[in-house]
């Protein structure tokens, strides 16, 4: 089974080629993704930059210790996604299985907090555009923060869900194994990915979290 | 139109008797059918954008205006510009001629993702589709560029459906571009260096860098203004706290860019035309191609000129004019090496060239009259003016749809296998630009008169300007129907066109007419560069006459 040429689509010359191809449209993909966020990170440090004070006073209503757990959980499943990915390259079919169950439970546990921390908001009356009152003489410079809030969170919860998706379609392919030391290119892409939208979260924690913890 | 009898269609399996069906086209993954579906696409785009544009020159007779009210006018050239610049002049020469030739022209057998290729026609489809939705339930009135709080809080019409089909068109764009990017990456055949590259592909390669780093940014930017619009929130709306300008930053960081996806191909294809045409290699490859990056790369820092008038700081818009200026530069080169090129070249005047050398004419007009606008005092005169809108429709129209039919005219041989008809096409082409310049050029002397743009009605003085406007539309019209009809009789009655009719130097005359399914019996190996007529001993010359086919003997000495 070190040969896998039902992996190999016949418009390449070979297994190599079709990995540089797969490999660069990911990175170009993930370079989208930068673009993307970038849309809504300088439309966020815009409003902050107009609306400093509300933005702090905003920031109040989320959690930062629970940010951080979140945070934490999310580190802890690019660990498992990189053991998966070793685990591939070895051809190790039982450890890739669980690395990549463990990544989705992880995953599944970020989402889960996530949820729990919308609900809150929703609890709290500040969900802009829905329903929404804030103390104060700031309220409409704090809804800003709040439509960045979820705007950002949504746009990076979407980017989870897809992403424990296709773990989940990696997960039946590696149970059946699929994946061999010479053929394992999805698996290392998902990997990319993953990191990614990790590396989105650990810009937007301290963006929405900790603007104002100094006080 | 000359009686040619029907040529027995000579029996090689090719890329278009492979398979038969509706299925075998909707579900192809072959990147020739592709092309040819999105062909069909933006046809259908194009006529739609034509006929607002009918109405709005029909409309623009007579000075109080014949056609409709100040509201249903605000539609009119709304539509004509959204549908025009995101479903025709963006995705046109790069998915139908760059989706059919750049596998062909680097020696590769399809493009690296063929089924994200076919996903991206029905992403564009599926976009197109709320966009004549919102045409339908009774469009929109914001202009192309949106600009909140305008689209977000004030317009009535259909904003939130025309911003979500643009949303989804753009992913169409952003996987092209990163299709694209992968394939002359890693596609290449052997001894295809980065050297050897047609310029075709130098220019697509730099087009599919703006669509990978610029349509993301515009589809965050829309989706923000279609959230703002259904929950009444501030993002851009300044009552609530919003930035408008933010608005007008993120939009043109895209949509300047934008201009050199839609021009960037056109030179594309005018520099394999010029050089085709010439039988002379390409002066100074190596400037040409520099400047096809280059321009992709300046043009992401020039897009503050929108926005003189815009209220952003004195100092940005020097920054930008400067920057603006600079970005001419590598325009301006490539302009020169298409004239170095037909210095004592040997120039054939096949309808290709006719559009070739329009395209030069028309784009140094269009981007001399650019420099006007860069120029910061100048433009804050003629701002908002007819003057703006004769540029940009010199640089799109004149340059980009010139390049396109150029370009179909150049590979429709290569596409169906058959030669449409000679000289009816060059009537067509000198009724293009004849046209062309009756409509667009009265506009840049209304525009310098102080015309503006955007009003459904004018000052009696600009009627006759208005009048020889109009009927340059209706005669350019006529130029654009045609090619149509004899394309669409071509592909049963044109004589049979052979490999290599022209002939033309790249890799995609080297296989049949048209390609097998796989592009190449035998996967080329290179050993020439690009446009290398002098000793390229294996091309008959003078050029034959097209439906005579050339020896071929392959591969070249
Ligand atoms: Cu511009």
């Amino acid at each position: 089974m070190s040969e896998a040429p039902y992996a190999l689509q016949e418009h390449f010359r070979d297994l190599e080629q079709q990995k540089d191809a797969a490999t660069l449209g990911m990175w170009i993909f993930l370079v989208t993704e930068v673009m993307f966020f970038g849309g809504v990170m300088l439309s966020y440090s815009t409003a902050r930059y107009l609306h400093p004070a509300a933005f702090a006073a905003a920031s109040h209503y989320s959690d930062p210790l629970i940010g951080a757990i979140n945070t934490a959980v999310l580190i802890c499943s690019s660990l498992t996604m990189a053991l998966a990915v070793h685990a591939s390259q070895l051809g190790e079919r039982k450890p890739l299985v669980g690395y990549l169950a463990a990544t989705i439970v992880l995953g599944c546990v970020f989402l889960a907090v996530k949820a729990y921390e919308w609900s809150h908001k929703f609890h709290e009356h500040v969900v802009p555009g829905y329903d929404f009152s804030f103390p104060g003489p700031e309220a409409r410079s704090a809804a800003l923060y709040f439509t960045h809030y979820f705007a950002m969170t949504g746009l990076h919860a979407l980017h989870m869900v897809i992403g424990v998706a296709v773990l989940g379609v990696l997960l039946v392919r590696a149970w059946k194994g699929r994946y061999t030391p010479a053929y394992h290119t999805p698996v290392e892409l998902s990997g990319l990915y993953w990191h990614f939208v990790d590396i989105v979260w650990i810009f937007l924690y301290p963006l929405l979290y900790l603007i104002d913890i100094h006080r | 139109m000359s009686a040619v009898p029907p040529v027995e269609v000579e029996h090689h399996e090719n890329y278009l008797n492979t398979s038969y069906g509706v299925w075998s086209w909707l579900l192809t993954t072959d990147h020739k059918r592709i092309g040819l579906l999105y062909l069909v696409s933006v046809t259908f785009f194009f006529f739609v954008g034509g006929f607002f544009a009918t109405l709005i020159r029909l409309h623009l007779m007579t000075p109080q205006g014949t056609l409709v009210d100040a509201a249903t006018y605000n539609k009119m050239f709304t539509m004509h510009g959204v549908v025009m610049v995101f479903f025709f002049l963006i995705p046109a020469i790069p998915t139908v001629l760059g989706n059919f030739l750049v596998p062909l022209m680097i020696g590769a057998k399809d493009l690296a993702f063929p089924r994200l290729n076919l996903a991206s026609w029905y992403i564009f489809n599926a976009g197109g589709l709320l966009m004549i939705y919102s045409v339908m339930r009774g469009g929109l009135d914001t202009g192309w560029t949106f600009y909140p709080p305008y689209s977000s809080l004030y317009s009535n019409t259909h904003v939130v459906s025309a911003v979500l089909g643009i949303f989804i068109a753009g992913f169409s764009s952003i996987l092209t571009g990163l299709n694209f990017l992968v394939t002359v990456h890693t596609m290449r055949a052997p001894g295809m260096t980065w050297g050897r590259l047609p310029l075709f592909v130098w220019s697509h390669y730099a087009t599919s860098i703006i669509f990978v780093l610029g349509t993301p940014v515009i589809a965050i930017t829309l989706a923000l203004v279609g959230i703002e619009r259904i929950f009444h929130l501030g993002i851009f709306d300044p009552s609530l706290g919003g930035d408008p300008v933010l608005f007008q930053h993120l939009f043109w960081f895209y949509s300047h860019p934008a201009v050199y996806i839609m021009v960037l191909p056109g030179m594309a294809v005018t520099t394999e035309l010029i050089t085709t045409f010439s039988r002379k290699r390409l002066f100074g490859y190596g400037f040409v191609a520099a400047a096809s990056i280059a321009i992709a790369v300046i043009g992401f820092f020039v897009w503050g000129h929108h926005m003189f008038v815009a209220g952003q700081s004195f100092y940005a818009s020097m920054v930008f004019s400067i920057l603006s200026y600079l970005v001419a530069i590598p325009s301006a080169i490539k302009v020169f090496n298409w004239t170095a090129t037909l210095y004592k070249g040997s120039i054939s005047w096949a309808t290709p060239m006719l559009y070739g050398l329009g395209f030069i004419g028309l784009f140094v007009m269009g981007g001399m009259t650019g420099l006007f606008l860069s120029a910061l005092g100048v433009d804050v005169h003629v701002h908002d003016t007819y003057f703006v809108v004769a540029h940009f429709h010199y640089i799109m129209v004149g340059g980009t749809v010139m390049a396109y039919l150029g370009g179909l005219h150049y590979w429709w041989p290569k596409m169906s296998g058959r030669m449409y008809p000679e000289g009816l096409a060059k009537f067509a082409a000198v009724v293009l630009f004849i046209g062309f310049n009756l409509t667009f050029f009265p506009q840049f002397v209304l525009g310098y008169l102080g015309m503006p743009r955007r009003y459904h009605s004018y000052s009696p003085e600009f009627q006759v300007l208005n009048v020889m406007s109009t009927a340059g539309a209706s005669i350019l019209a006529v130029g654009y129907l045609l090619p149509m009809a004899y394309f669409i009789w071509s592909m049963r009655y044109g004589p049979i066109a052979g490999p290599n009719p022209w002939p033309g130097t790249g890799l995609e005359w080297l296989t049949a007419s048209p390609p097998p399914e796989k592009n190449f019996e035998v996967t080329p190996v290179v050993t020439w560069d690009a446009y290398d007529f002098p000793n390229r001993h294996d091309l008959k010359y003078p050029a034959p006459t097209p439906g005579f086919t050339p020896a071929q003997t392959w591969p070249p000495e």
